[in-house]
Parts: structure tokens; C-alpha cells; sequence
């Protein structure tokens, strides 16, 4: 039915820390295994708490981090074996923040016909016309051409960021945090921007994001991180409806709806997030997990499929083996 | 009748820039009672943070603050000089940044930081101050207290340092505490904790809160009182069941319907957004400070300033030259039930 | 403010666009004092150098020994044919001033170009790549620091001889440090924002990225660093010439002038006075200039 666009295998990425003066290098393991299928059409959430990796597993999908392990296939070809041009025509990012995303030094209109003159289009002439076409379908005023970053305001910086990443018509767009910098009136405007666009120009969207509302809002599949791993990956329905992993729960009664009934939830989550250098042993989550067992701190769990995706968590090995 | 701790009458900022003056907050009034909590909501540039700074008279140096009452405790403290201030801040008010690594020093301890500040206000001893601080520092949720007290901020993740922040601001057991954006630079997890446990520390010491953040789900989760503030105003003011329930303000309005809720907001539908940008405060402004980005505004709204009036209900207040009932009725039109 | 009653219409988000970053620079240029006066007396500097040929009233060559150490008009035996008087050849000063002037900005800015291009070069590529690259060429860098200037320059001085390119090209090759250390940095930071991030998404290439994204943002440290420089070399070749190894005589040059001028010191302070002003002004203007154009090309958000 729909057609895979991003197939992540086994990615791993491992980076070395200092460990102080007199201490030698010690690996962190940055992302770890991941799997990760994205289908045309669809709108993947990852989330997790800051430090589980779901900015660097974009990176490398964008191919600005290599890979330490696994591969990455675009289109089902692979990415490293792919002319960087080729790539930015499938896969463009639209980052948090839009003060740092631009450029100061630039003026509007040569930040949105950049990705024109570096693809080497042919006609020089019609770029000032597409770039105004872009403009208008993202919401800039024409006459803002020829301002400069500072002089607009944080919603129009996002949507010249916007038209850059679009306007060479890609198939995939990456996009982290991108409302969260924004005030809620501004992050709504966004929103409502990348839905419209997303039917119109046919794009797949790879959302990371901490804001679980918004997650629910605008993603069709959710895949959720701990500590360098998906530790459960489902359609936006399910996962929302019967989350199955303990930090998937965790993660929802976080959320916190404008509703002046009821009070700040309990998550349950004791300790802190683990330093990601010294990893907890067998099932990372172990430490703050409610529904802790005996085997947890000595055995990692594998991934489980599920009827919407999948799920890494010891609690399900039972309906693994009974299926089986 | 509870104690009332703080009381805001009237307060304005003002700031002198190139362009001219630039008219920060223009006459906020509030009031906190111990054991209440207010939440002062609104995006960026409204004013709310420094509206937070005036009450502990840290604004800027170049910003002008003024206002017909400002009493902690039924005690003035609008005109008082700078080494009486000094006294209060940290001792009778207390302050909680949203990072709390620039307002922890690197170069001391936490140990040494939070026991600095009972013996500077108390006179406590040193062991006095350092039972106090372990005592605080297990109720904020911290493990093995004491052995913390002798590592430095940056040894802790940021969860724990804004704890540690917490504690440090209870050691001499304010009256009251303001919270500017205290999770916003959490994760969500955390932040739930640090809410929760704020909440409950407030009725245990039955302090005032006064707590300023631009999160909806926040406000409404963690409020007593929720005071609106848009361009430098505040533009609807009530206990938290009365904004969230009946938001009558056109911008409070709005800004609810900003935001998808799990559960209401259909899924992909579009959300409500207000259109236009914040207008520039520089100057007088006799007008709705919200006219321009309001779709019921009539000339009316352009020409004439607005001001509070009572809405539906006592103790709610709300600035607009409508009805309660036309708000009310405007908001169910654009919901279709 | 007199017309409160007189109700303002909200300006609509159409009206309020800023003004661009070049109007807020110009304002903020006339609005620097050090800046507008720095810039002003180095450009009646740069003119009197530029048209000395034309403006001087000697040859700054002539010699006459009849009119040897006249006083400058205000001395005793000064007059308006002389106007600062002559030296010890009875050369008019003015115009070996003017002449000198010629020397000392050549040899600043060449040496500055020169040493702009390789620190430049070198900082950037250190700060953009990191890593080994970024090793070997701190180790470069320290080399260099540990070097005395002075020292190193009078030792090849001495030994290939001396000449106005051989100071250009000596001077040019060791102070490149600053610019190196000040790229280097600058460019650690602007590589680590999201538009280069974004422009390597877009397929970029290194070069244009670095030509296009980077660059520009570095472009203000760079300026102030080059303004300093053309201050440094100044002051270095004034060094060396004094003491004999800069630029040779007969060739007019301020620290020549001085060195020239020191056995007369208690007898017609002026000799030295003269050419001592002269570079204490040319080098406070040159450093004004600098802070004013950090000041003044600061990020645009800051006010």
C-alpha cells in the first residue's frame, strides 16, 4: 500500500567523551540500534526526554552526522553511497530555532533561492518568481525579499525556514522542535502551516518533539525513545489510547492539559534521566520504571512486535512466548 | 478570610530607549494570599517577567517602576532603600529563575550557597544553617542530602539543580515565592515533579506563589488565581475554573484555542491561531491594546482605552468593551458544539 | 506624548518593520564618538599621505646644509617656509612627515594584507574542521607565539638585509597570530549554528559554505583584528627602523625620524616630538576605529 521512503537499519552512533583530565575517552552511545521504517505519506513523531538521541538519529538521516554502525536508505537507496545534491533534493530539515536557522548576514530573498543556485538551476531568471511563489504559499509578505533575519518576527523567521526547506519540492522534511521556540499563538500558526502544506505538495514528515499535545495533533505514527533506543513505536492512536511500554505512560501523564479540575500528575518517574555515558545495566529504563521486575537490571529486553509496531519491555516476553 | 501576603496596586515600567519610552507594564494590580496561587500568563514581551522583578525590585537599571501599592505583609515596600530591600529579598521573598544554573555561582557549593543565606538573614550558625539545608534539601526530594551539600551546581542535572534552587530560595522560610518559567527548561517529566512538588511545599509553609509561565496546561493544572497578560496589561483576571471554563477575553480566547488538547482537539484539524503580532509599546496607546488582532473590534476599540470590569462572576475581571454574554456567545459560535 | 488625547492607531504588523541592519549601523556610526573622531583624523592622515606629492611644500629629499635644525613656526628662528621646521640635513619636516606618513601606512596595511590572508586562512580552516586539522595548526600557532617579533624580525633583517618589501614581507609573516586565534574562534562559533547545518542539508559545498555562511558572520572580528594589526605593524616597523634595520635612509619614515632625531633630544625636543605625536596619534585613531567598528557591527540584536 504505501511505499517505505526511509528505512533506518540497526543505526548506531557512538561518540567519544573526555572523561577529565586524567581519565581516557569513554564511548557514548549516542543512538543505539535504532530501526526506524518512515512510509510516504506519513507524519513519524519521535520523542523523548532531552539526551535520548532523537536529534542526532535525524542528523544522520540528513546525513550531516555519519553513521558509527547500520545504514540508512533514502528512496531505497542508501545514503552514503549518495551524491550530497541528490540528497537535499528528497530530505530537507527545518530546525527549532529560527534565530539560529537563518543566516544574519543574508538577505530573505537570497536564504530561499539558495537551494536553487546550489542545485545549479537553469534558469536565474524564474528563481525570483519561485521564491515569491514559496513565499506566498508559506505565509511571507513579498516585500519582506529583500529585509534581512532581524527584521521579522519568530513565526516569520520559521516560515522563510520553511520556504528554504520546500522549495525545491522535497519528499521528506525533518523537522526538530520546530514550534517549541515559539510563543503558543505563533506555534499554532506553524502548525496549522506544515498540515496544509503536507497535502498540498504530498511531503512525509519526521517530527521531533518533547510537546506530546502536539505530537498527538499532527503525527500519524509515534516512536518513542529512551537512552538511544525506541523503546515502543505505534499509529498516533494506539500508542495514545494503550500505551504499553511503563515510560510510554510515564511520558502521557506528563501532559499537561488546560484543565483547572485536575492537579499536576504523579509520574512516578523517582530518579533522575541516567547519565548516558554509564548506561543502567540489562533494561536502561529500569531505574525509574513503575512496574520494575526482578530480571530488568540483568537482562535487556528485545524488541516485541506489536499489532501497530513494536515494544522493548520484559513485561510483554510472556505474549511473545505465547505466540510464538 | 485568608492572609493576604502581597499586594500589587497599580504598578507601571517604564523604560527609556531611542525610539522613546517604552511603556513596559501599564498599572497591573494583583493580590496573593498565603497559601494561594497566582499565575501571571502571556506570551513573550507582555511584561509578565518584569512585572516578577519589580515586585523584588530587580529590574534593570534604566527601568523606571512606580505604583500607588506595593505591600509584602501589609508593609510597604515601594519606597524603601536599597539595604532594607536587600533584607527582604531572599528572606521574607524569594525568587526561582527558569535556569537555574545563572542564578546558582559555579564557584561555590551548593552547601555553601544555601547556608550563606540564613546565616547573612538569620544569624544562624554555620551547623544550624547546614542542618536547615539538609532538612530542605530532603524535602525537595534530594538523596543522601548531606553529602550533596559539598558538590558544585554543575555536578547535577538540571531537574535536581532546580530543586536545589528550591530549597535554597525556603531557607529562611519566605512569605512568598515567584517562580518565573520555572520548568519551562525541562524536560516534561521533570517538569510534572518540580510542579508538584512546588504545589505541596507552598501548603506545607503556607507561603504565597507566584508563578509566571506561558504554558497553558501549567496554569490551569497548578492556579488558584490566573491573571492574563497581553502588551503590557492584564486582560482577564479570576480563579482558574473561571478563565479556563469561561475565557471571555477575546486573547484569552484565543490563546486557548491555540493549543491541541489530547482527547478534544480533533486530530489534524486546524488549530485557532490569532493573527498580527504583538504591538510596539513605545509611546502612549489609547486604544484595546488587543484591537489590532481582534476580529470583533469596532472603531470604538481603536480610539478609546478599555479597562477592567467585572465579568460573569465576582472576582473575575476582564478587559473588553463587550458583554460577558457577547464574549460568551462569540466563543460558542467559533466552537460549534 | 503632547498629542496623548489624540488617539494612535496601532501601527498594523506592516508598519512595524525595523530598520535594516545597514540604517542601524550608519546610526550607530554617527552616534560613536571615538569612532567619528579616530575615522576623521585618519582620513586627513590617508589624504596628506595620498597627495603628499602634490601637497608638500619640499622635496622631502633636498638637503641644505645652511638651513640644518630650524625651529618649527612656533620656535625661535621659525618661519612659514619651514613649517615644522628642518633636521639635520636641512630637510623640510613637514614634508618628510607627509612623505614618512606614505611609508608607515604602506608597510601597515601591506603587512596587515598579508598577514590577514595566511591568519585568516589558517583560523578559519582550524575553526571549521576541528579536529586533527585544528591540532596541527594551534601547534602552529603556539610556535609562532613563542617567537619574539621584534627579535626574529631583526635577525632575518640582519641577515637578507633591508628593504621597505623585506619589513612588508618579514613584518606580514609574524603577526598573523591574532588573526589566526581571533578566526579560529569566531568560526568555532558560527559553525555550530543551525544555518550552516542547514546549508550542508542543502547539498552546499565546503567552500561555498565557508565563502558564503561563515564568513560574513566572522566578517566584524575580522575587521577590528585588521585594524589592529595595521596599528601593530606601524608601531614595528617604527621599532625596527629605529633601531637601523626597518626602512633605510634617505627613504622618510617616523620611526627613522626619531631614530634620527634622538642626539638632538635636550636640544630641539621637537625632532623627536614631531614624529612621537605623530604615531602616538596615528595608532590611538587606528585603535578607535577598531573598538568603534566592534561596537558598531556588534550582532544586530544587540542595543
Amino acid at each position: 500500500m504505501s511505499n517505505v521512503i526511509i528505512q533506518a537499519t540497526d543505526v548506531t552512533k557512538t561518540f567519544m567523551i573526555s572523561g577529565g583530565f586524567f581519565q581516557g575517552k569513554r564511548p557514548l552511545h549516542a543512538v543505539n540500534g535504532v530501526d526506524l521504517t518512515v512510509n510516504q505519506g506519513d507524519v513519524v513523531a519521535l520523542v523523548g526526554e532531552s539526551g535520548c538521541g532523537k536529534t542526532t538519529l535525524a542528523r544522520m538521516i540528513l546525513g550531516l552526522e555519519p553513521l558509527t554502525s547500520g545504514s540508512v536508505e533514502v528512496d531505497s537507496k542508501p545514503l552514503s553511497g549518495q551524491n550530497r545534491l541528490d540528497v537535499a533534493k528528497l530530505l530537507q530539515p527545518i530546525f527549532q530555532d529560527p534565530y539560529s536557522s537563518l543566516n544574519p548576514r543574508k538577505s530573505i530573498g537570497s536564504i530561499i533561492t539558495l537551494p536553487l543556485k546550489v542545485q545549479g538551476d537553469q534558469n536565474p531568471d524564474t528563481w525570483r518568481r519561485r521564491a515569491e511563489e514559496m513565499m506566498e504559499l508559506v505565509g511571507l509578505p513579498r516585500r519582506v525579499f529583500q529585509n534581512y533575519p532581524s527584521q521579522l518576527s519568530g513565526g516569520q523567521r520559521q516560515r522563510v525556514a520553511i520556504a528554504r526547506a520546500l522549495i525545491n519540492r522535497p519528499r521528506v522534511v525533518i523537522c526538530d522542535e520546530p514550534t517549541s521556540a515559539l510563543d503558543v499563538s505563533v506555534q499554532s500558526q506553524i502548525l496549522n502551516l506544515l498540515q496544509d502544506l503536507r497535502s498540498e505538495l504530498n511531503l512525509t514528515y519526521v517530527i521531533i518533539s518533547h510537546n506530546l499535545a502536539v505530537v498527538e495533533h499532527i503525527a500519524t505514527k509515534v516512536a518513542v525513545m529512551y537512552l538511544g533506543r525506541i523503546v515502543e513505536e505505534a499509529d498516533t492512536e494506539t500508542l495514545f489510547t494503550k500505551p504499553q511500554h511503563p515510560y510510554t505512560e510515564a511520558l502521557l501523564s506528563s501532559v499537561l492539559t488546560p484543565d483547572p479540575n485536575l492537579d499536576v500528575p504523579d509520574t512516578h518517574l523517582g530518579a533522575a534521566y541516567p547519565n548516558p555515558v554509564e548506561p543502567p545495566s540489562g533494561c536502561t529504563f529500569h531505574p525509574r520504571c513503575a512496574k520494575v521486575m526482578d530480571h530488568c537490571s540483568t537482562r535487556s529486553p528485545k524488541a516485541i512486535p506489536t499489532s501497530e509496531g513494536s515494544v522493548e519491555c520484559h513485561l510483554y516476553d510472556k505474549a511473545q512466548g505465547a505466540a510464538a | 478570610m485568608a492572609e493576604r501576603i502581597l499586594t500589587v496596586d497599580n504598578l507601571k515600567i517604564d523604560i527609556p530607549v531611542p525610539a522613546g519610552m517604552l511603556h513596559a507594564v501599564q498599572g497591573v494590580s494583583f493580590k496573593v494570599d498565603r497559601g494561594e496561587t497566582l499565575c501571571i500568563v502571556g506570551e513573550s514581551g507582555c511584561g509578565k517577567s518584569l512585572t516578577s522583578l519589580a515586585i523584588m525590585d530587580l529590574l534593570p537599571g534604566k527601568a523606571i517602576r512606580t505604583a500607588t501599592t506595593l505591600e509584602l505583609d501589609n508593609e510597604n515596600v515601594l519606597d524603601i532603600t536599597e539595604d532594607k530591600m536587600a533584607d527582604i529579598r531572599g528572606n521574607r521573598m524569594g525568587m526561582i529563575f527558569q535556569e537555574p544554573m545563572t542564578s546558582l555561582n559555579p564557584a561555590y557549593t551548593i552547601g555553601n550557597q544555601m547556608e550563606e543565606t540564613l546565616i547573612r538573614h538569620r544569624k544562624a550558625s554555620r551547623e544550624e544553617a547546614r542542618d536547615r539545608a539538609v532538612f530542605l534539601l530532603e524535602k525537595v526530594g534530594i538523596t543522601a542530602a548531606r553529602s550533596r551539600l559539598r558538590q558544585y551546581p554543575h555536578q547535577l542535572s538540571g531537574g535536581l539543580r532546580q530543586r536545589v534552587m528550591i530549597a535554597m530560595t525556603l531557607m529562611c522560610g519566605p512569605d512568598l515565592i515567584i517562580a518565573d518559567e520555572p520548568t519551562t527548561a525541562l524536560d516534561v517529566t521533570i517538569q510534572a515533579q518540580i510542579l508538584l512538588l512546588l504545589a505541596e511545599l507552598q501548603k506545607e509553609f503556607n507561603m504565597g506563589l507566584i508563578l509566571i509561565t506561558h504554558d497553558l496546561g501549567v496554569v490551569a493544572r497548578v492556579a488558584d488565581r490566573v491573571a492574563v497578560m497581553y502588551a503590557g496589561q492584564i486582560v482577564e483576571q479570576g480563579s482558574a475554573k473561571q478563565v479556563f471554563e469561561n475565557p471571555t477575553h477575546p486573547y484569552t480566547q484565543g490563546l486557548l484555542e491555540c493549543i491541541p488538547i489530547p482527547g478534544k482537539t480533533a486530530r489534524g484539524s486546524h488549530l485557532g491561531s490569532i493573527p498580527g503580532i504583538v504591538p510596539s509599546l513605545i509611546g502612549e496607546m489609547n486604544c484595546c491594546h488587543f484591537a489590532e488582532r481582534c476580529s470583533y473590534a469596532s472603531n470604538h476599540c481603536h480610539s478609546a482605552v478599555v479597562d477592567l470590569r467585572p465579568g460573569f462572576t465576582n472576582a473575575h475581571d476582564y478587559r473588553c468593551v463587550m458583554s460577558p454574554e457577547q464574549c460568551a456567545d462569540n466563543l460558542k459560535q467559533k466552537v460549534p458544539a | 506624548m503632547a498629542n496623548g488625547t489624540i488617539a494612535k492607531k496601532l501601527p498594523s504588523a506592516d508598519q512595524i518593520l525595523e530598520p535594516s541592519p545597514f540604517q542601524l549601523m550608519m546610526r550607530r556610526v554617527l552616534g560613536h564618538a571615538g569612532m567619528t573622531f579616530g575615522g576623521g583624523v585618519l582620513i586627513l592622515i590617508f589624504a596628506a599621505a595620498l597627495f603628499a606629492p602634490i601637497l608638500s611644500p619640499h622635496d622631502p629629499y633636498t638637503q641644505d646644509l645652511t638651513k640644518r635644525f630650524l625651529d618649527p613656526v612656533w620656535g625661535a628662528t621659525g618661519s612659514w617656509e619651514h613649517p615644522l621646521g628642518t633636521d639635520k640635513f636641512g630637510r623640510d619636516y613637514l614634508s618628510r612627515m607627509m612623505f614618512g606618513a606614505r611609508t608607515s601606512l604602506l608597510i601597515g596595511f601591506s603587512a596587515m594584507l598579508i598577514s590577514g590572508i595566511l591568519g585568516t586562512a589558517l583560523g578559519v580552516a582550524a575553526g571549521y574542521f576541528g579536529g586533527r586539522v585544528d591540532i596541527v595548526i594551534t601547534f602552529i600557532i603556539t610556535t609562532r607565539l613563542a617567537m619574539p617579533v621584534i627579535l626574529v624580525a631583526l635577525v632575518v633583517v640582519a641577515l637578507i638585509g633591508s628593504s621597505l618589501t623585506i619589513v612588508i614581507w618579514v613584518l606580514g609573516l609574524l603577526i598573523w597570530d591574532r588573526f589566526a586565534v581571533v578566526m579560529r574562534a569566531a568560526t568555532q562559533q558560527a559553525r555550530n549554528m543551525d544555518y550552516v547545518a542547514a546549508a550542508k542539508a542543502l547539498g552546499c559545498s565546503t567552500f561555498r559554505i565557508v565563502l558564503t555562511e561563515i564568513m560574513p558572520n566572522v566578517a566584524n572580528a575580522l575587521i577590528v583584528v585588521a585594524t589592529l594589526e595595521v596599528a601593530h605593524a606601524i608601531f614595528l616597523e617604527a621599532s625596527l627602523s629605529f633601531l637601523g634595520l626597518g626602512v633605510q635612509p634617505p627613504t622618510p619614515s617616523w620611526g627613522l625620524m626619531v631614530s634620527e632625531g634622538k642626539g638632538m633630544m635636550f636640544f630641539k625636543a621637537w625632532v623627536i616630538a614631531i614624529p612621537g605625536t605623530a604615531l602616538f596619534m596615528l595608532m590611538l585613531c587606528i585603535n578607535l576605529l577598531g573598538d568603534g567598528i566592534r561596537d558598531v557591527t556588534a550582532p544586530e540584536n544587540r542595543n
